[in-house]
């Protein structure tokens, strides 16, 4: 059975004559946690947006090759762009949670898809935020300005909102970058639950996150694909110099 | 060589200075509303507001003034609004920065600097007569938001402009779609900016006059119609004074104006900031 559901295959991303992305190849399988380590600039945090096509926002942008995801061409000209991000739900560096309760923005995702049943809002609200371990925490403020929460809360109020959107992928965009060592372990824990239903792509500054959480690791560098292996051996025996050097520190 | 100034007491002076300055803007404008209300208060009672001017408003009340001047802004805004949130919606939202935003955005700031007795002048001769709409509330209306939808796409913008643009990605990320980040996220977050400027609009109409007596005219009698002419507050406080009618009744007129307006702002930042506040 075949269980890529991510495929690029000679995939570059341009901005403008600048390519971010050069000539990328790789596959993710499904209910893997698949990490994507390297420095600032390397075109990690560019390879999520290209998958949900966040990069379109951008002017002058451009894909080149071929980007799958779920056997479907993310960039062909029939994609609804709208269904693409609904299945790949996105978590970014900081977390932004949107000027309204907690309840609204958990429930954005679903408003917007046309969800107007009061009830299945407040199902759906409640088992996203089960889910997240934040239910305990919040359960009497949903109707609290979610600004209120504390940095570890909020990220964790943004993981529920995209389960709200019952996607087939979590993207993280360093999701822990600012936060403190307990809030980084709770959304540690979170993710190694959710792999059982989800497939995880964490994109992350910290390379001992990945070596703690990561199935497979990718080690991108200034926009290309140095090296991608299961993680254990991207840490213990990694085959190309520049993974070495990186993860020992040396550079980056 | 450089003059030894004791740090303290250089500190001490500009803070002095500045108190000073502080103090003279503040003593001045309370002066103005002091100075006004103190002849104005007098000659305001219950049957000032509800009765309509007698005499060319030597004698009687000012409420036809107060019904046109309410009706006139009312108008304004109602066709300025959508007009410039809707600009600044496709300014910021829908197009790139190019030649094309520019010259939109030049052309706005032009009309801004206009004086108010121009975009009269503009008014009586495109609404008036051109039109045929004649001496109305209409011509009125629409000469008073062509004035003030320079302030409304500016403030709009800048309150559209200063939603942070991670809420959009979150919205995007979240399935929306652009008209639905825009209504749903972008204008929600950018509403007490744009209040705001609705708000400035609001005092700048009732207090318009060179541009309102060329286009809705100076009739005594309460509108009817949008195609009745109708004096406003500020027009009938112009003319008394102006033609020496009644001294007394234009600062009364005055102190109604300006009570209005501060009661205006007073209640509508009340209003937002009880609305803001759950959320922000």
């Amino acid at each position: 059975m075949d269980r890529t559901v991510v495929r690029a295959k000679g995939f570059s991303h341009f901005f403008g004559p600048l390519a971010a992305l050069k000539n990328i190849n790789l596959e993710i399988y499904q209910n893997e946690i698949f990490g994507i380590i390297g420095p600032a600039g390397s075109g990690k945090s560019t390879f999520l947006r290209s998958l949900n096509r966040l990069n379109d926002l951008i002017p002058g942008s451009r894909p080149e090759g071929t980007l799958e995801v779920g056997g479907q061409d993310v960039y062909a000209p029939g994609t609804s762009v709208v269904e693409l991000r609904r299945r790949l739900g996105m978590v970014f560096a900081t977390p932004v949670p949107l000027p309204r309760s907690v309840f609204e923005n958990i429930a954005f995702g679903a408003r917007m898809a046309g969800e107007k049943s009061r009830k299945r809002l407040a199902e759906l609200v409640t088992d996203c935020l089960k889910k997240t371990a934040l239910w305990e925490e919040v359960m009497d403020r949903l109707e609290m300005s979610a600004l209120k929460l504390s940095g570890g809360q909020q990220q964790r109020l943004c993981l529920a909102r995209i389960l709200a959107l019952k996607p087939d992928f979590i993207m993280l965009d360093e999701p822990t970058s600012g936060l403190d060592p307990i809030s980084t372990m709770k959304i540690e824990e979170t993710l190694r639950k959710l792999q059982a239903e989800y497939t995880v792509i964490l994109v992350t500054n910290n390379t001992k996150q990945a070596a703690r959480v990561a199935d497979r690791t990718a080690f991108f560098l200034n926009g290309e694909l140095v090296e991608l292996d299961r993680t254990d051996k991207i840490f213990s025996a990694p085959s190309d110099k520049r993974t070495n050097d990186y993860i020992s520190g040396k550079f980056g | 060589m450089r003059i030894y100034v004791d740090p303290k007491a250089e500190q001490r002076f500009f803070r002095a200075l500045l108190w000073l300055l502080t103090g003279i803007t503040v003593f001045i404008l309370f002066f103005i509303i002091f100075y006004i209300l103190k002849r104005g208060l007098p000659v305001i009672s219950l049957g000032f507001l509800s009765k309509n001017p007698v005499e060319m408003g030597r004698a009687g009340g000012i409420f036809s003034t107060v019904i046109g001047t309410v009706a006139l802004t009312l108008l304004a805004i109602l066709i300025a609004t959508p007009l410039g949130v809707g600009s600044a919606i496709y300014l910021t939202e829908y197009t790139r920065e190019n030649w094309m935003t520019r010259v939109i955005r030049f052309g706005s700031e032009c009309l801004a600097g206009i004086p108010s007795i121009i975009f009269g002048l503009f008014g009586f001769i495109l609404f008036v007569t051109k039109l045929r709409l004649g001496w109305s509330l209409l011509s009125g209306g629409l000469t008073l938001a062509f004035m003030i939808l320079p302030t409304l796409i500016r403030t709009s913008e800048e309150a559209i402009r200063s939603v942070p643009y991670a809420y959009r990605e979150v919205s995007f990320s979240l399935g929306s779609t652009k008209w639905q980040t825009v209504t749903r996220v972008v204008l929600p977050s950018a509403l007490p900016g744009i209040a705001t400027g609705v708000i400035l609009s609001v005092g700048r109409s009732i207090g318009e006059t060179a541009a309102v007596i060329f286009t809705a005219g100076s009739s005594l009698h309460i509108p009817t119609s949008l195609y009745s002419s109708s004096r406003t507050m500020s027009v009938h406080f112009y003319i008394l004074a102006r033609e020496g009618i009644s001294m007394a009744n234009a600062y009364g007129t005055a102190a109604v104006l300006i009570i209005s307006i501060l009661a205006i702002n007073v209640l509508a930042y009340t209003l937002m900031n009880k609305f803001m506040r759950k959320y922000c």
